[in-house]
Parts: structure tokens; C-alpha cells; sequence
């Protein structure tokens, strides 16, 4: 006999707003505190206290514009964040600062949140979506230097970029970025020469958000049809698709991976949060809490497995946490 | 017969003159028979044997050439086989010419279309006859393009002329199209005009057929006129005659890349190309990974069973739906959609509640347009209304007869309230089977009742069966299951249905003249008169209704419109049904003996086929009324 799904481990409230964005800071340190950091619709950040339940902080650097992504810089000391107001902002949070130290100005209007990734100590990455339609571009921060612009070849039709993921094989080697555009297509570019190595199209609608698992060289991509689309690379580098699973309402906002690899989230526009093995893409539960479209699902970053959490933030402006597959 | 060939000059005007008489007297098919297959063999290879057969009929006799020339062209197998048995009898007769380019193509329209294409074909072989075809395309688009053959010659003109178009078309080059270019489309667009104007469904069809054919000759490349239509067999022989049997059009091979794209599960397909940037095909997953230790199994599923497709709630009570469906919120169009759909259920489930909001629902109804992009909009409206109408008939029928007549209303609209006082009409008057309605016929053809698509034949088999169910009473028996009789419904509101839409139609309004252009509403009026006549059968307004429908008929007698006229002969039918046959005789006896000589003029002089029938059909119902009255 199947167990009913669990129960939220608690519920944070208290954004006054639909909750776009989430990102955990829980890997530190005994004395600090775990913090989960969530960006709303109405402009604010707030910085949630994981043993209180309650907000630290409240940041207000988008001019109440909305906040889509929130991600953290090495530690909980540094935030970037993306809003509507057309604007990256760089937060320096030590010490109780709520300081935005630099920004970068978006030319781009549009939902397609950024990526980042750390290449060297003090050096990031960034992917975002550039001022022309179908372009994107990487930037290396903090110095905000502008490395490449991936243009596709005139006539491709891919429409925005919609979703991005930087990542690398291994610390040193060459940094790849996937993007998902919107005529459903996924793209495998090649950052430091600039062009695309595999275009695969995985959807028939645009390619809401995807996610990449580096060892298995496997990613998911969802959309706003009722298909989830499974796609591996192989060894020429070359996208294929793997398997497809249709679910049983349309609509995805957002998918990740838990870092170790075991299970996958998604939040759908059903209200509800599904979660599936990674490995067969078996449906495992669904979380059915939210009276709202869930826009974001996050997995912490504890390093203790049984603390882990997964945390999703809906247009009913509550946050609901969950403790679930941590004993494996 | 037998020729001898070679050097002799022979004198043929005797063998012609002979030919002439015979085939004036009518003999063209014995003498044609004969001759016509032995001259297509002779003449095949050898030149002097055509000439021999030009000189044969160049010598005719005007006054016998007629007669001559159309057993030719009828009789030869191929337009090759005439052009070589004619010659350039055409161009060197006068009488052959008019013969040819314009009694058989304008003056008579009977003839097969294996005739045309002979007759066309004949024209395009030879340069010297070429200008005649030009000719006598463009006189043949003059009659396709004028509104007043449109509106009064028979249809099967209008086929016959549309088809000739066509041929021709097919045998002009590319050329000649340049030359003529301007008028061909200034004819195509007067012409698409009129034939889109016209009520009859077939004749807008024709008018579609031939533009889209025309466009297609003008524009080779570039974007061409497209209607969208039904395709029957008529549409689809039409087009056929566009293309001649050297077909010139290859279907375009589509590119091999267009079949991988589509990523589908489980095919498993053989990967294509490796080359960057192109999509990839599927690939199954290798065997290998299964072998692999399962760390999946770990993870126990919970329980899913109540993952089920989300289903927006609709109100449960009508006063919400009125809020949801005159809400300005369009915010929760969800919300909205749904309640379009559960209307028509709740409506029917709660008569009482109904009854309280009606003419505000019917109102709300009437001015509801589509927000989003509901599958099925019109007809769950439609039924919605048919709802509403059916719970509270008296002043929802008073409201609707009422707008129909009101300003600034679309013709849509008007159409609409038609539709949908016929529809309820229907569903009153049908027996409940088993406390529900039985709705047989009445769902599907939702927007078709109204014979405005396919006017005699629904109506002929009606009418035909009420004939048969009259005449053959006494034959039934026992064997025939009594369906459970019950008070009719539409009884008491039949008259608030019929005489609000009877009284005001000759009253011009700014937007909606009834008897000038809007002749198409017109049409649809007067068939939901003759569909409410006929429901009204055992009522008690039925004579009322018999007498105000006839005067009403009588003084639209000669409209020019043949949609309006079959549905005026449609409600003498359905009068002559419904009306019991003693209160026609004890009324109405004076008008309809007018109405039978009426009857009579327009079964033998009406340009429509349909008109005809239905005038046949009246003759006959009076016909059987006068003898069942005889018989008592």
C-alpha cells in the first residue's frame, strides 16, 4: 500500500506577493544560520531564516519590479539578482550589510533568468539573455566584461532564449552553456568559441525551463505542453533525445536536480509539485499543497543529507517547504 | 461510299448539300454515325482526305449548317478528331462561327461536358482560331460577371457557363494570359462579387470554384484567392477541367528533412546525419543501463491516484453564472469558459430558478461573444438560448421577436434568434419520451434545421412523409408503439413565436431593411414561418397563423430572390399541412384559389428548379386536399 504524500515540513509566508524565485544557503558552517532566499513579484527579496521560519532581512533593490532569479555567490555574503526593472544587481550581504554594490543593466526585457557559473576563485560566468531576439550573451563578473555574444545563424527561428544552464565537465575544462528557446528547441553552445555544437528540438511549445546533470551528461527540459523531454549528450557532443514522459496536466514553470543526482522537481502549472527518480524518470509523489500556479522549486545544499530540503514558491504567495527522499 | 483519291477533282456540294438535308431533318445521328468514324480513320494521316472532308462541309448550305456543325461537334471523339474534320470551317463561315462560339456556349446550355471540351479544344488547335477562343472567353466571362444573369438564369446555366471558363482557361498560354490579363481580373472580381451575393448556396459555391481558378491562371506565383468551401462532387469535377490531360503541375517532393524533426517516443529509428546544428532523431536506450544497479528501487513511490487532470469548478447556480458571464473581470476566463459549458445543465435542472432570470439570461445570451478560444462556442450558446427559451417561453419569445425587429443588431444576430425560436419551436412540440425530450433530430443539425443549406430535399422528405403518414393511416395496425401522449407545449406560445415576426417585416429600420438588401434574412424569415406553420399542426392557432401566413406569402409572391421564393413555397406546403383541411376550405377559400393560379405560373415559368418542384408539390397537396374533402 502506497503512503499518502507527506505534508510540508512548515509553510512560509509572509512575501505579500507570488513568489517567482528561490535559492537555499544552507552549506555553511555550524554557527550560521540556514537561509533561503526568495525574490517576489512586487520587487522584494527576502531572506528567510531557516530555524525561525521568519524574515531576516527584506531587500528592495528593483525599484518593485519583479524579482525572477536569486542565486547566491560563493556563501551567503554575496547575491546576485535579476529583476524586471531591466537590472543584475550584486548585493554584499556580510555583516548585516543589504548593500547593492553593482549592477548590470539587462538590454534584454524578457523572463529568461541567468546562469551562473564559478570558473576560478572570484570569477564567475554569467549567461543571460542579450538585446537582440535570439541572442545570448555571457559576461565574465565581477569585472562585467562581455566574453562572447551566441548568435544563431541567420533564419534558424528559435525565438528568446527562454532558459539557461552554464556548466563545465570539471573545474578546468571548457565552459559549455545549454539554452532553451522558444520554438522548443534545445542548444548545446560552445562558450569560448562561440557557436552551437547540437541544436535538438525537444518541444513543440517553448522550452520553459531545463536542467543538466554533468556526470550523466543527461538533461530535462519542460514546456507548457504536457510533455517532459528527457535529452542526452553523447560523446561528439551531440544532443539526443532520450526518453519523453507526459504528464497528466500541461504546464511546467521550473525542473531541478537534486545535487546528489537521486531525484528531480517539478513545478507545474497545475499547482501541483512532482517529484521523480532521476535515473528512470519514475514518478515517485505529488505534492498537491499550492492553490496556485508553482513558479519555482529548489532543492538546499545541506551537508548533512537528512537535513535537505525542497522548497517551492507559488503565485499564492506562500513558500512551502519539504522534507522528502532525505534518508536515501 | 467509296472516293477515289488522287489528282481528280471531284465535286463534293452534292454529298454536302445531301449531308445538310439529312441531318436538318433531324437524321444527324444515323448519317453521322456512319460517316463520322470512317472520315476520323480516313483523315487520320492522309491530307488529302481532309481536305476532301473540309470541302464536304464548307460546301453545306447556311440555312442546313447549323444543324450540320452540332452533329460534328457532338459526334467527334476528341477535339483533335473534330479540328481535323472541320478545318477552319470557323473562321471562313460566318453562320459556323455563330454556331459554334455563341448559340452552343451562350444560347443553349444542355449540351455534356465532353461536348464542351471538343468544342474548346477545337477552337485552341489553330492559331487562326485561337483569337476566336479569346473571344469567346471573354463573352462568356461578361455573363458570368453580370448580377442580373447571376440572380435569374437557372443554375445549371451557371454550371454550364463556369465549366466552358474552365476549359478555356486550361487552353490559354501563358501569352495570351498577359494580353487579356487586365480584364480577366476586372471580370473575376464583379463576378466573385454577384456570386457571393446570391442566397443559394451553390451558386456562391460556382462563383468560389471559378475565381479561385482564375486567380490561380493570373498568379502562378504569388499568393492566389483561396475560398474555403465544402468540396462535393460538383466543385471537385470543376476543377478537374482545369488541368488538361498533359498535366504540366508535379506534386514537389518534400525534403527528407522535414520527416526527423519530430522527436516521438519508442520509434526506434536509425540516427541520421552527424552534422552540427541538425535535429536528431530518437535513439532507444541502451540495453546496457539496465544491467546497472537500480538505485531507483530505493526510492519507494507514495501514493498518486489523486493526480488527476485539474477541472475548473462551474457555479452551481444560475445567478452566479450571470455574474461570471457579465463579469468584467478578464481575469478568470477559466472560470468563464467553464460556465459556458455547464449553462445549458443547470438551466435545464432548474426551470423554477430560470424562470426568475429569463429574459435578463436571454439578453446576456443574445450579446455573448466568444472570449476565448472554446471549442464549440456557437453551439453551446445556441443551446444555452434554446434552454433559456424552452423553460420560459412567453416573455423570453417576446424579448427575442422583439430584437429581431430592433436596431443595431448584426444579421448574424437576427439568423441567430431565428435559429434558435425554430429550434425551441421543435423541442415544444415534440412528445417528452419518457419524461425527457426526445431530442432525435434535433441536436446534430443544430444550425442546419433551417433549410437554408439544402432547401428541397430535407423538405421534400418531410413533406413527403407527412403525405405518406396521411394517406396510408388505415394500413398501420397494431404494430406501430404508441408513444405517450402528453400536452403539446408549444400550443399556448405558438403565436407569441409566429406573429411578432410576421407583423414588422416591411417596415424599414436604419440598419435592417428587410425588403431591399437584406433579402438573405429575408430568406431565413420566411423559412422559420414555414417551419413554425408546420410545427403548429394541432393547435389552437394553427388557422390564425394559416391565414396571416398566407397574405403574408401573398404579397411577397414575386420577390426576385429564388431562396425567398422557395421558402414562400415552403409555407404553403406547411400551411397546407398543418391547417386542418375543413378551416381551409370554410376561410380560405378565395385565396387559395389565387394562390393555386399563382402555383401554376410558377411551376412552368420559374428560371429556379427547386421553385418548380415545390410548386409541383403544392399542386399535389391541394390536389389530395380537394379529393379527401370530396371523399367525406
Amino acid at each position: 500500500m502506497a503512503l499518502p504524500p507527506p505534508d510540508p515540513q512548515f509553510v512560509l509566508r509572509g512575501t505579500s506577493a507570488a513568489v517567482h524565485t528561490l535559492h537555499f544557503s544552507c552549506g555553511g558552517p555550524e554557527p550560521d544560520i540556514p537561509l533561503l532566499f526568495s525574490g517576489s513579484e512586487n520587487g522584494f527579496i527576502h531572506v528567510w531564516n531557516l530555524k525561525t521560519h521568519r524574515v531576516d532581512t527584506a531587500l528592495d533593490g528593483h525599484g518593485r519590479k519583479s524579482v525572477y532569479c536569486v542565486e547566491t555567490m560563493s556563501g551567503k555574503d554575496r547575491l546576485l539578482s535579476q529583476g524586471r526593472d531591466q537590472r543584475i544587481c550584486l548585493w554584499d550581504l556580510a555583516e548585516g550589510r543589504t548593500s547593492v554594490t553593482d549592477s548590470v543593466f539587462m538590454e534584454h526585457v524578457g523572463f529568461c533568468r541567468c546562469s551562473l557559473l564559478k570558473v576560478a576563485q572570484g570569477r564567475w560566468l554569467m549567461a543571460m539573455a542579450a538585446r537582440s531576439l535570439e541572442e545570448v550573451q555571457i559576461l565574465e563578473l565581477p569585472s562585467k566584461t562581455s566574453v562572447c555574444t551566441l548568435k544563431p545563424e541567420v533564419g534558424a527561428k528559435l525565438g528568446m532564449p527562454m532558459c539557461l544552464k552554464l556548466w563545465q565537465l570539471s573545474c578546468g575544462s571548457q565552459p559549455v552553456l545549454l539554452a532553451g528557446y522558444e520554438d522548443g528547441s534545445v542548444v548545446l553552445w560552445n562558450v569560448s568559441m562561440g557557436k552551437a555544437l547540437s541544436q535538438l528540438i525537444c518541444h513543440q511549445e517553448p522550452v520553459m525551463s531545463l536542467d543538466f546533470d554533468s556526470e550523466k551528461a543527461k538533461g530535462i527540459s519542460g514546456s507548457s505542453e504536457k510533455v517532459l523531454s528527457i535529452w542526452s549528450l553523447n560523446e561528439q557532443q551531440n544532443l539526443q533525445v532520450y526518453k519523453t514522459h507526459e504528464l497528466v496536466n500541461a504546464g511546467i514553470s521550473d525542473i531541478t536536480i537534486r545535487p546528489d543526482k537521486k531525484i528531480l522537481a517539478t513545478a507545474g502549472w497545475d499547482h501541483r509539485i512532482r517529484i521523480f527518480g532521476w535515473k528512470k524518470l519514475k514518478p515517485l509523489a505529488v505534492l498537491d499543497y499550492h492553490t496556485a500556479t508553482v513558479h519555482c522549486v529548489s532543492f538546499s545544499d545541506h551537508s548533512n543529507p537528512r537535513e535537505r530540503l525542497l522548497a517551492a514558491g507559488s503565485k499564492d504567495q506562500r513558500i512551502s517547504v519539504w522534507s522528502i527522499y532525505a534518508q536515501t | 461510299v467509296c472516293f477515289i483519291p488522287g489528282g481528280l477533282d471531284c465535286s463534293i456540294s452534292s454529298l454536302s448539300h445531301v449531308l445538310g438535308k439529312v441531318c436538318i431533318h433531324g437524321r444527324q445521328k444515323e448519317i453521322l454515325g456512319v460517316l463520322v468514324p470512317r472520315l476520323t480513320d480516313l483523315t487520320k494521316s492522309d491530307c488529302i482526305w481532309q481536305r476532301i472532308c473540309w470541302q464536304l462541309v464548307e460546301c453545306v448550305p447556311d440555312r442546313w449548317m447549323e444543324a450540320v456543325v452540332l452533329g460534328f461537334v457532338q459526334r467527334a471523339p476528341g477535339a483533335d478528331v473534330l479540328s481535323r474534320l472541320l478545318g477552319n470551317l470557323v473562321v471562313k463561315n460566318k453562320k459556323a462561327q455563330f454556331v459554334v462560339t455563341e448559340k452552343m456556349l451562350l444560347l443553349q446550355y444542355g449540351h455534356t461536358t465532353a461536348v464542351l471540351q471538343n468544342l474548346l479544344g477545337y477552337l485552341s488547335l489553330d492559331s487562326l482560331r485561337r483569337t476566336l477562343l479569346l473571344r469567346v472567353l471573354q463573352e462568356l466571362l461578361e455573363s458570368w460577371s453580370s448580377s442580373s444573369a447571376v440572380k435569374h438564369s437557372p443554375a445549371e446555366q451557371q454550371l454550364y457557363i463556369s465549366k466552358a471558363i474552365l476549359i478555356c482557361l486550361s487552353h490559354l498560354k501563358e501569352p495570351e494570359i498577359e494580353s487579356c490579363r487586365q480584364e480577366l481580373l476586372t471580370s473575376m472580381m464583379e463576378g466573385v462579387k454577384c456570386h457571393l451575393d446570391s442566397s443559394l448556396p451553390r451558386l456562391r459555391r460556382l462563383g468560389m470554384v471559378v475565381a479561385e481558378s482564375i486567380s490561380l491562371k493570373l498568379n502562378t506565383e504569388g499568393p492566389v484567392l483561396k475560398f474555403e468551401y465544402e468540396e462535393d462532387d460538383e466543385t471537385r469535377e470543376l476543377k478537374s477541367l482545369l488541368v488538361q490531360t498533359p498535366s504540366f503541375y508535379v506534386v514537389p517532393s518534400l525534403p527528407d528533412d522535414d520527416r526527423s524533426e519530430k522527436a516521438v517516443a519508442a520509434l526506434p529509428l536509425v540516427p541520421e546525419s552527424n552534422e552540427k546544428c541538425h535535429t536528431a532523431a530518437l535513439v532507444m536506450p541502451d540495453e546496457e543501463l539496465d544491467a546497472e544497479l537500480d538505485s531507483d528501487d530505493d526510492l519507494i513511490p507514495y501514493d498518486m491516484s489523486e493526480d488527476k487532470e485539474l477541472k475548473i469548478k462551474a457555479p452551481m447556480y444560475i445567478r452566479d453564472c450571470i455574474e461570471v458571464l457579465t463579469g468584467s473581470t478578464s481575469e478568470d476566463v477559466d472560470k468563464w469558459e467553464a460556465t459556458v459549458k455547464a449553462l445549458e445543465s443547470l438551466v435545464r435542472r432548474n426551470p423554477a430558478a430560470t424562470r426568475e432570470v429569463s429574459v435578463e439570461l436571454a439578453k446576456i445570451l443574445l450579446h455573448l461573444e466568444e472570449k476565448t478560444c472554446t471549442e464549440g462556442f456557437v453551439e453551446l450558446r445556441q443551446r444555452a438560448q434554446v434552454a433559456v427559451l424552452t423553460t420560459d417561453p412567453i416573455p423570453v419569445s417576446k424579448y427575442l421577436t422583439s430584437q429581431f425587429y430592433s436596431l443595431n443588431y448584426s444579421l448574424r444576430q437576427r439568423m441567430d434568434i431565428l435559429d434558435v425560436l425554430v429550434l425551441a419551436a421543435q423541442e415544444l412540440s415534440c412528445p417528452k419520451f419518457h419524461g425527457k425530450t426526445k431530442h432525435s433530430g434535433v441536436q446534430k443539425p443544430c444550425i442546419q434545421l433551417l433549410p437554408g443549406n439544402d432547401s428541397s430535399k430535407g423538405w421534400r422528405r418531410i413533406v413527403d412523409e407527412r403525405i405518406k403518414s396521411k394517406t396510408r393511416r388505415f394500413d398501420m395496425g397494431q404494430s406501430r408503439v404508441e408513444l405517450a401522449s402528453c400536452p403539446n407545449e408549444f400550443n399556448s406560445v405558438a403565436g407569441y413565436f409566429f406573429f411578432p415576426l410576421i407583423q414588422h417585416f416591411d417596415r424599414p429600420l436604419t440598419t435592417f431593411d428587410l425588403l431591399g438588401e437584406d433579402h438573405l434574412v429575408l430568406g431565413r424569415l420566411v423559412h422559420t414561418l414555414a417551419i413554425l406553420m408546420y410545427l403548429a399542426v394541432n393547435t389552437v392557432a394553427v388557422t390564425a397563423m394559416g391565414k396571416a401566413l398566407l397574405e403574408f406569402v401573398w404579397a411577397l409572391r414575386f420577390h426576385t430572390d429564388s431562396y425567398v421564393r422557395q421558402g414562400l413555397l415552403s409555407c404553403i406546403s406547411s400551411l397546407l399541412l398543418s391547417v386542418p383541411a375543413e378551416r381551409i376550405l370554410a376561410d380560405m377559400t378565395e385565396e387559395l384559389l389565387e394562390t393555386q393560379s399563382w402555383l401554376g405560373d410558377v411551376m412552368e415559368k420559374d428560371p429556379d428548379g427547386d421553385c418548380r418542384r415545390l410548386a409541383l408539390q403544392n399542386l399535389l397537396l391541394m390536389e389530395n386536399l380537394k379529393k379527401k374533402l370530396e371523399a367525406v
